[in-house]
C-alpha cells in the first residue's frame, strides 16, 4: 500500500472503527465471516448439544422429565452417566424403523412428483419474455403471503367429505358418493407436493434461466431433434439445479409434521409425528431426542454427498 | 490425381462468372419481419455457388446474423424462397437440413469433452463408435488439435476452443458451412494465423462456407466473393478487389477501407470522359471514361488514400490535383498517411509506402503540397 492509498484510507468515515477492530485483532473481513458462524454456533450448534444431552440422559418422572447428566456425589465424585438406551430402544422398536421409512418413503416421491410439475413450470418461466416472467415468478412466490399452517387447512376445506372438490363433482354428477381424500397418504403427497413446489421451482428456474439458446441451437443444427436436445444437454446441464432442488423439499419434508398430522390419516406413518407424540404426549424427552438426533444424522450423510455431487458438477461445468 | 484435382480446380474457380453456373445457394426475395415490426432482412437475393467462401459482411443490425440464421433454420423467412442444393428449405427443421453452424459464441456444450462435442452430431446420425473415434481424430488433426479428445471446453483457451467449434460444425460433413463471426473472440495476432487455416480448411473440405462478418480485413483477406449487407439489403456483391477497387455506391466505398469522398457536379458528359467541378478540390476532376449521368447531375468521386500522390511541385494541366496543408503526419511503419487540409478547408488522407529506411526529403508536417491523381483512380458514384 503506498501512502496516497493508507491516506485515503484513513480519510473514511470508518476508519476509526477499523484501527479500533484491528487493534482488538479482526478485520472487516472476518467480522462479516463471523456474523454467521456466530449464528450457527448460538441457534443450532448449542441447541443440537442439548438435544443430545438429553437424548443421552434417562427419563424421570419430573421437571424437566430427564435425569442430570453430570453428578457430585457426596463423597466427592464426579459421576458421567452417558445413556444408550434411548438409542437402544429405537431400534429395537419396529415403530421407530418404520416411521423413519415411512418419512423417507413420503419424502421421496413427494420431491418426484414436485420434480415432475416443477420441471416444465420453471422451464417455461425461463424461457417466456421478461415481462411474463417477473410475473410468473411472482406467482409462484406469491402463496408464501400467507401463512404455511393456513393453507393447510385451506386443503382441508378442499378435500373433506362436504368440501369443495367432492361438491363440485357430485354437482355435475361425476361422482354420486364423496370421495374420501381428507386423512389418507395421497392427501399427505398433495400436502407436501403444494406445500414445497415453489422450493423446486426456484432452483430450477435459476439454473434454467442460464442455459444459453446458443447451445440448443447448436444441438438442432448437429442433427438432434427437441426431446434428444432435452435429454442431452438440457437435463445434464440443469443437474445442479434438480439436486438443489430436490434437497430443498427433501429434507424439510422428511421432518413434516403439520402436513401429515392435519391431512393424513391415523395409519399416516412419518418420524416428525412420532417425535410429536414422545414430546408432547409421552413426555419422554430422552426418546424424543433421540429420535431427532438420528433424524439429523440419517439426513446430513446423503445431503453430504449429494452436496458434493453438486459441487463436482459445477466443477465440470466450468 | 491430384494435379487432375488442381486443374479442375483452377478450371471453376470462378463459377460465379459463368452465367450457365448452376448456383449451390439460391435465396429468392427473402424477407424477414420480426414480430415486433423490425423488417431485418428485406427482398435479398443471392446465389452462392459450389466451393465458395462467401463473406456477408456489414454492421450490426445490417441483417447478416439474420439471413444466416435464416439459412440455418433457426429462422422463418416471412417472404420469398432458400434453396440449398436444389432443395427448398421451407419448413425444413434445422436438424433435417444438410447445414451445419458454427456460432459466434461456439456454443461448445460444457458438459461434454472435446471428443464428445465434436461427435455429437455423428452420434445423432447413428455412426458407429468407432467410426466416430476415427472421425474425431482425423477432425482434431485437420484443426491442430490432436491429443485433445479428452479436455473439457472450459479448459481451453480462446483459440482451441474456435477450432474445437470449427472440427464439430465440419464433423458431419456438410454440404454448406455457416460461420457466424467466427474469428470475433480472437485477438489480432491469433486472428490472422486463423484466418489462414480457415481458408485452407475450407479448400481442403470442399464444404462451401458462409461467413457473416462485420470486419472489412477479415471478409477481403478470406472471401471469393463479398455480399455488403446494409440495413436489410445487399448493398453490392463482388470479388473482394471488385468490392475495393469499384464500389457501387457511398455506403460501399465507406465501408471498405479509407476512402476520400468529393462531392461534385457533372460539367462535361461525353462518351470518352466526364469533367466534374468540385468546390472542395477546387480543381476539376477528369474521368477518362463515360458516366451514365445527368446533365448538371451531382455525384461523387471516391478515391483511396494510397492513389494519391503529394509532391511539392505544382503538377500541369488543369484537374486532377488539389493545393493543400499537411495537418498531421502518421507513422505507421510500412507506410505514412498523411491529413492533408485543402484549401476549400476539407480534410483527406493520403498515405504513401515508407521505401527507404530514411528519406531527408520527407515531406512533413506544416507544409504546403499538392495532392494529385490519376482519374481513372478513383471511382465516380452517383448514390
Amino acid at each position: 500500500m503506498t501512502l496516497m492509498d493508507s491516506l485515503a484510507a484513513d480519510s473514511r468515515p470508518w476508519a476509526f472503527l477499523r484501527r479500533l477492530l484491528a487493534k482488538a485483532g479482526l478485520s472487516g473481513r472476518g467480522l462479516v465471516i463471523a456474523a454467521p458462524m456466530l449464528w450457527l454456533l448460538v441457534f443450532f450448534l448449542v441447541p443440537f448439544l442439548v438435544v443430545t444431552k438429553i437424548a443421552l440422559s434417562e427419563l424421570v418422572i419430573a421437571s424437566p422429565p430427564y435425569a442430570p447428566m453430570i453428578e457430585w456425589t457426596k463423597g466427592g465424585e464426579l459421576i458421567v452417566k452417558l445413556n444408550f438406551g434411548n438409542f437402544q430402544f429405537l431400534f429395537s422398536e419396529p415403530l421407530y424403523l418404520n416411521a423413519y421409512l415411512g418419512s423417507i418413503k413420503f419424502a421421496a416421491i413427494s420431491t418426484l412428483i414436485a420434480l415432475l410439475i416443477a420441471y416444465p413450470m420453471a422451464y417455461l418461466i425461463a424461457r417466456s419474455g421478461e415481462r411474463t416472467r417477473n410475473v410468473l415468478l411472482m406467482l409462484v412466490i406469491l402463496p408464501f403471503w400467507t401463512s404455511f399452517l393456513l393453507r393447510v387447512y385451506a386443503w382441508i376445506g378442499f378435500l373433506k367429505g362436504n368440501g369443495v372438490v367432492n361438491n363440485v363433482l357430485m354437482s355435475v354428477g361425476i361422482i354420486h358418493d364423496p370421495i374420501v381424500m381428507l386423512q389418507t397418504d395421497f392427501a399427505v403427497y398433495l400436502g407436501i407436493v403444494y406445500t414445497y413446489l415453489p422450493f423446486m421451482i426456484l432452483p430450477l428456474y435459476a439454473n434454467l434461466v442460464k442455459l444459453e439458446d446458443d447451445l440448443l441451437e447448436a444441438s438442432a443444427d448437429l442433427g438432434a431433434r427437441p426431446f434428444m436436445t432435452f435429454l442431452t444437454i438440457t437435463l445434464p446441464l440443469s443437474l445442479p439445479g434438480i439436486i438443489a432442488g430436490s434437497m430443498l423439499v427433501f429434507i424439510p419434508a422428511v421432518g413434516e409434521f403439520v402436513i401429515p398430522a392435519l391431512l393424513g390419516g391415523p395409519d399416516t406413518l412419518m418420524i416428525g409425528r412420532i417425535l410429536w407424540d414422545e414430546f408432547f404426549s409421552n413426555r419422554d424427552w430422552p426418546v424424543a431426542s433421540s429420535v431427532a438426533i438420528i433424524m439429523v444424522v440419517a439426513l446430513v450423510f446423503p445431503i453430504m454427498i449429494m452436496r458434493s455431487a453438486q459441487d463436482r458438477m459445477e466443477e465440470k461445468a466450468k | 490425381m491430384a494435379q487432375a484435382q488442381k486443374q479442375k480446380h483452377a478450371a471453376d474457380t470462378r463459377p460465379w462468372r459463368d452465367p450457365n453456373a448452376i448456383p449451390f445457394v439460391r435465396i429468392e426475395a427473402v424477407s424477414k419481419r420480426f414480430p415486433n415490426g423490425v423488417l431485418a432482412v428485406d427482398q435479398v437475393s443471392l446465389d452462392i455457388y459450389k466451393g465458395e467462401l462467401f463473406c456477408l459482411l456489414g454492421g450490426s443490425g445490417s441483417g447478416k446474423s439474420t439471413l444466416l440464421r435464416m439459412l440455418a433454420g433457426f429462422e422463418a423467412p416471412t417472404g420469398g424462397k432458400i434453396l440449398i442444393d436444389g432443395e427448398d428449405m421451407a419448413g425444413v427443421a434445422p436438424y433435417n437440413r444438410p447445414v451445419n453452424m458454427m456460432f459466434q459464441s461456439y456454443a461448445l456444450f460444457p458438459h461434454m469433452s472435446v471428443e464428445a462435442n465434436i461427435a455429437y452430431g455423428l452420434k445423432r446420425d447413428g455412426m458407429a463408435a468407432n467410426d466416430i473415434r476415427s472421425r474425431v481424430e482425423e477432425l482434431l488433426n485437420l484443426v491442430h488439435l490432436p491429443g485433445y479428445e479428452k479436455r473439457k471446453p472450459g479448459q481451453l483457451s480462446g483459440g482451441q476452443r474456435q477450432r474445437v467449434a470449427l472440427a464439430r460444425s465440419l464433423a458431419k460433413k456438410p454440404k454448406l458451412l455457416l460461420l457466424d463471426e467466427p474469428l470475433g473472440a480472437l485477438d489480432k495476432k491469433l486472428r490472422e494465423r486463423t484466418q489462414y487455416e480457415l481458408v485452407k480448411i475450407q479448400e481442403q473440405t470442399g464444404v462451401t462456407f458462409i461467413v457473416v462478418t462485420h470486419d472489412q480485413e477479415e471478409a477481403m483477406s478470406l472471401a471469393t466473393r463479398i455480399g455488403v449487407m446494409d440495413t436489410g439489403i445487399i448493398a453490392q456483391i463482388g470479388e473482394p478487389n471488385e468490392i475495393y477497387e469499384f464500389p457501387n455506391s457511398r455506403y460501399v466505398a465507406g465501408f471498405i477501407g479509407n476512402v476520400n469522398m468529393f462531392e461534385g457536379v457533372v460539367t462535361e458528359d461525353e462518351p470518352d470522359h466526364v469533367r466534374i467541378r468540385c468546390a472542395e478540390t477546387v480543381n476539376d476532376i477528369l474521368v477518362p471514361h463515360g458516366v451514365s449521368c445527368a446533365p448538371d447531375q451531382t455525384l461523387w468521386y471516391a478515391i483511396r488514400p494510397e492513389k494519391l500522390q503529394i509532391s511539392r511541385e505544382r503538377p500541369e494541366g488543369d484537374a486532377n490535383f488539389a493545393y493543400g496543408l499537411v495537418d498531421e503526419v502518421v507513422y505507421l511503419g510500412d507506410l505514412s498517411v498523411y491529413y492533408i487540409v485543402l484549401e476549400s478547408g476539407m480534410r483527406i488522407q493520403a498515405t504513401k509506402p515508407n521505401i527507404d529506411r530514411w528519406d531527408e526529403e520527407n515531406i512533413r508536417w506544416d507544409e504546403h503540397i499538392y495532392v494529385t491523381w490519376e482519374g481513372a483512380a478513383g471511382a465516380v458514384l452517383t448514390s
